[in-house]
């Protein structure tokens, strides 16, 4: 299990400097620097732009700019923010819980309604339920974000008035974050009213993120069961006279479950992708409106940090899953 | 006896809590986070809005409204009569605001001031550089580097600029953002403390408001400042609710979520002003959008041309298609609300015929061009892309082909100043002190490769923006202004598209908001009715 976990690890370390170049060199293809980006329409005159320069040290060679950079990340110091002269590590604290708690609450409402509607699709295939189901899946699928969350805010927040139209809690409700999670600090804060009032801010952005994802799982829970519902030893559970219910959720479903399960796995990158158009539209203070905002303002230094943070950390959730298979499953370790 | 103790404890939780609850409060729906608190590093609208607008106060201030500066911390001054040497009696018993990480021990005195204008000057100053990569940029554009000669304290309440030459607008300089007066004392704390990051993020001003708290890119929470020496505010709470798509203001400031809100989207002013609870404060914006022809490159190095192209363009279908009407056909390079506007010059009237023939006259024939396309909204342009394609249509009919080109919004700015730029580049400017000088100087020799975009420099131009700046009296440079205006319309660098409208949309229960020509936001003097 130890040359397995520091197989593991060994394998992170090349990928870290990989991403950490790779963050590193395409902030800076982009065209523009952080002083033209802050200079607006008044510009800045070549002399004093000279002088910036040489004071931020972009005039060295990237190799030794790079060097220096990975050498303070080596030592946990991530770097100032260009354009807030914060430090970017505990803007990243400070933000991430909301991306965090926004994209598991989307997640969570893609699963729980993807996989039955899945599933019913699959069993009334053909049916009014299916093609419904389907048709509004690929709608789902399809739908720019940015539009989709207007329209529910002009909706039901503007028409009806039953949510808040942005933001994460009442302003009303102030009090300093303990965990950051906004569900789990108003119930800390003891302030009656303020479970609900983040509850119901988390209502839209969430169905919103949740779209895209929930189609997906939709979709591909409907073919992965079609695909087992055909198979022999469904067709023998059926001819031994067991319930329906009982093949569809024992025998079929829980076979239809891996491919299922990959497919979540793989709706974290989407999820943190929708996160940025989701937290712009919806004032949502994380980590995908921060990154727009510092690609903007050609914030190299919270472009580079930020990515590489976020890349660690998806890294250490993947060493843990892995760690988790081979607990559970000994084969893996062998292989 | 505890029986009445209890009952006064009650009492008093009683009375704190239905204060609370009648606290007055007004949420402003802000549109961009503000990258920090001190006023002085940093440039964006955004920023002076959170920071120096609400915290800080300066030596003058601009009335409310207004471009013309009255005192502020300074209750009197006099200058030199070489225009060399201002000096600035203080108010006394000016109070730094007390919070829970800063009690002053003393009044406002010359030490902050000196202190306030040094850390942004000089080097050695280890406030100089307490953030790093800071230029201070606003404190280094105004040029006050090579402007200040020495700040000295005469008394606690006297403080003396020397400058190295006159400069006409350095009252109303002082009255910008980045020479708000910050505590010499705070930062003194600070530093024995080691937290001098702290100086940025827990502000400490004399303004009208005191800082509460700030959750980053979210919200920003302020409170009256009781000890402010212009009286304190009638509103209890000032909230900034970060909210940066317009679309989703609007329908925040609907919904009652905001009391007013910042910059709303053209398409959305009319549903606003149909609100019954909501109005919509509006004004001529201190702005010029405009279009830069090349003007050292063949066929735009001639003025016919130039000329030519002007009158090809139908202006007022412009501001009725893309400003909604929120806006008028500009004549000249600085808004008619501007001192010094010189009202005489006649636009270059619309008329295609005429513009094809002038074309003919001056040997140009089948021109074809590149117009450029800003890929973001401004005040003063609200869909550069959509004024590009009525420009391009109209040019189409005098014979002129054009291709229109955007980029990224710095990689577009970069490209524009290249010398051997192609074609006409759209952009604009809102005015930061109210002076004329502060849009001419767009097109002076020295702003090539910086902000004059229609790489002109003329002569005639340049000596009158050289005079204009040299002259203290007011109506002798308004004569020198009007000049220069004169001399621009005859040369024609820019088509000058239009001067737009500025809204303020807000719930019907907010009174005294006054709208800012400068564009900035602030709440001193506001009122909610509950």
């Amino acid at each position: 299990m130890l040359r397995y976990l520091l197989h593991k690890l060994a394998l992170i370390v090349p990928t870290v400097f990989g991403i950490s170049l790779a963050a590193f060199a395409f902030v800076r293809l982009l065209p523009g620097d952080p002083i033209l980006a802050l200079a607006g329409e008044r510009g800045v005159s070549p002399e004093r732009y000279a002088q910036l320069v040489e004071q931020f040290g972009y005039n060295r060679p990237y190799v030794i700019q790079y060097l220096e950079y990975i050498g303070r990340v080596l030592t946990g110091d991530f770097g100032i923010s260009i354009a807030t002269k914060r430090p970017v590590l505990g803007e990243f604290q400070a933000l991430f819980p909301a991306t965090l708690e926004l994209a598991t609450i989307a997640l969570i409402i893609a699963v729980l309604l993807g996989i039955p509607a899945g599933i019913f699709a699959a069993i009334k295939r053909g049916s009014w339920f299916d093609q419904a189901t389907m048709g509004v899946a690929l709608t789902g699928y399809s739908m720019p974000i940015f539009w989709w969350g207007l329209l529910l805010i002009i909706f039901f927040s503007g028409y009806l008035g039953w949510t808040p139209v942005s933001g994460r809690i009442g302003l009303q409700y102030f009090f300093k974050p303990t965990t950051g999670f906004m569900l789990i600090d108003s119930l800390i804060s003891g302030k009656s009213g303020a479970f609900r009032s983040a509850a119901s801010h988390l209502v839209l952005p969430a169905i919103v993120l949740a779209t895209i994802p929930l189609a997906v799982i939709a979709r591909q829970t409907r073919s992965a069961m079609l695909e087992v519902l055909g198979e022999d030893y469904v067709r023998t559970a059926r001819a031994k006279g067991l319930a329906p219910r009982r093949v569809v959720g024992l025998h079929a479903f829980r076979n239809a479950l891996i491919p299922v399960v990959t497919t979540i796995g793989l709706q974290v990158g989407t999820l943190m992708a929708g996160a940025i158009l989701t937290e712009t539209i919806f004032s949502w203070p994380g980590i995908g409106k921060w990154m727009i905002d510092a690609i903007g303002k050609r914030d190299y230094v919270v472009v580079q940090s930020g990515l590489l943070i976020i890349a660690l950390i998806v890294m250490a959730v993947n060493l843990i899953v892995d760690v988790l298979y081979a607990v559970i499953n000994p084969r893996i370790r062998v292989q | 006896m505890k029986k009445k103790l209890t009952f006064a404890a009650a009492l008093l939780a009683a009375s704190v809590i239905s204060g609370m609850a009648n606290a007055k409060q007004l949420v402003y729906c802000s549109e961009a986070a503000p990258a920090g608190f001190d006023p002085s590093p940093w440039s964006g609208g955004n920023d002076f809005d959170a920071s120096s607008r609400t915290i800080y106060s300066r030596l003058v201030e601009f009335d409310h409204g207004k471009t013309t500066i009255s005192p502020g911390l300074a209750e009197s001054w006099t200058v030199s009569d070489d225009g060399l040497e201002y000096t600035f009696k203080l108010r006394p018993g000016v109070k730094f605001q007390t919070t829970d990480y800063f009690t002053a021990t003393r009044d406002l005195n010359a030490d902050d001031v000196i202190f306030s204008f040094e850390r942004q000057w000089k080097k050695e100053n280890p406030w100089y550089s307490y953030l790093e990569g800071t230029g201070w940029e606003y404190f280094t554009g105004m040029g006050f580097p090579d402007l200040l000669k020495e700040i000295v304290k005469v008394d606690d309440l006297t403080v003396k600029f020397v400058l190295n030459k006159p400069e006409v607008a350095f009252l109303p300089d002082l009255g910008m953002d980045f020479a708000s007066i910050v505590s010499k004392e705070y930062a003194d704390q600070l530093d024995k403390a080691g937290t001098r990051q702290q100086f940025t993020q827990k502000p400490i001003g004399t303004g009208p408001f005191q800082f509460v708290d700030y959750q980053v890119d979210a919200v920003v929470r302020y409170a009256a400042w009781d000890g402010y020496y212009g009286g304190r505010q009638k509103i209890d709470d000032l909230i900034f609710a970060i909210t940066t798509d317009p679309a989703v203001r609007a329908q925040k400031l609907k919904a009652g979520e905001c009391d007013i809100m910042s910059y709303p989207a053209p398409a959305d002013i009319a549903g606003l002003q149909a609100d019954t609870n909501l109005k919509v404060d509006e004004q001529e914006g201190l702005n010029i959008g405009y279009l830069a022809y090349n003007t050292t490159m063949p066929p735009f190095d001639k003025v016919e041309v130039r000329k030519a192209l002007n009158m090809a363009v139908n202006k007022k279908a412009i501001i009725d298609a893309v400003y909604q009407g929120a806006g008028q056909p500009a004549t000249n390079p600085i808004p008619p609300t501007m001192w010094s506007y010189n009202k005489d010059i006649k636009d270059d009237p619309y008329d295609p015929e005429a513009a094809k023939k002038m074309l003919a006259d001056a040997g140009v024939k089948d021109l074809s061009m590149k117009i450029w396309a800003m890929p973001v909204s401004r005040p003063y342009n609200p869909n550069a892309q959509r004024v590009a394609e009525m420009i391009q249509a109209d040019y189409a009919a005098v014979g002129v082909k054009a291709e229109i080109v955007s980029y990224e919004w710095t990689e577009y700015r970069e490209r524009g100043k290249q010398k051997d730029r192609d074609g006409a580049f759209q952009l604009g400017w809102t005015g930061d002190n109210g002076d004329p000088d502060n849009f001419l100087f767009l097109l002076g020799c020295d702003a090539i490769g910086q902000s004059n975009y229609a790489i002109w420099c003329n002569k005639e131009f340049e000596d009158l923006l050289k005079k204009g700046k040299a002259t203290t009296d007011v109506a002798e440079r308004t004569k020198i202004y009007e000049e220069a205006q004169v001399v621009f319309k005859r040369e024609a660098p820019w088509l000058t598209i239009a001067h737009s409208k500025v809204f303020m949309p807000m719930n019907k229960k907010v009174s005294g908001f006054v709208m800012d020509p400068l564009g900035i936001h602030r709440f001193d003097g506001v009122d909610v009715t509950e």
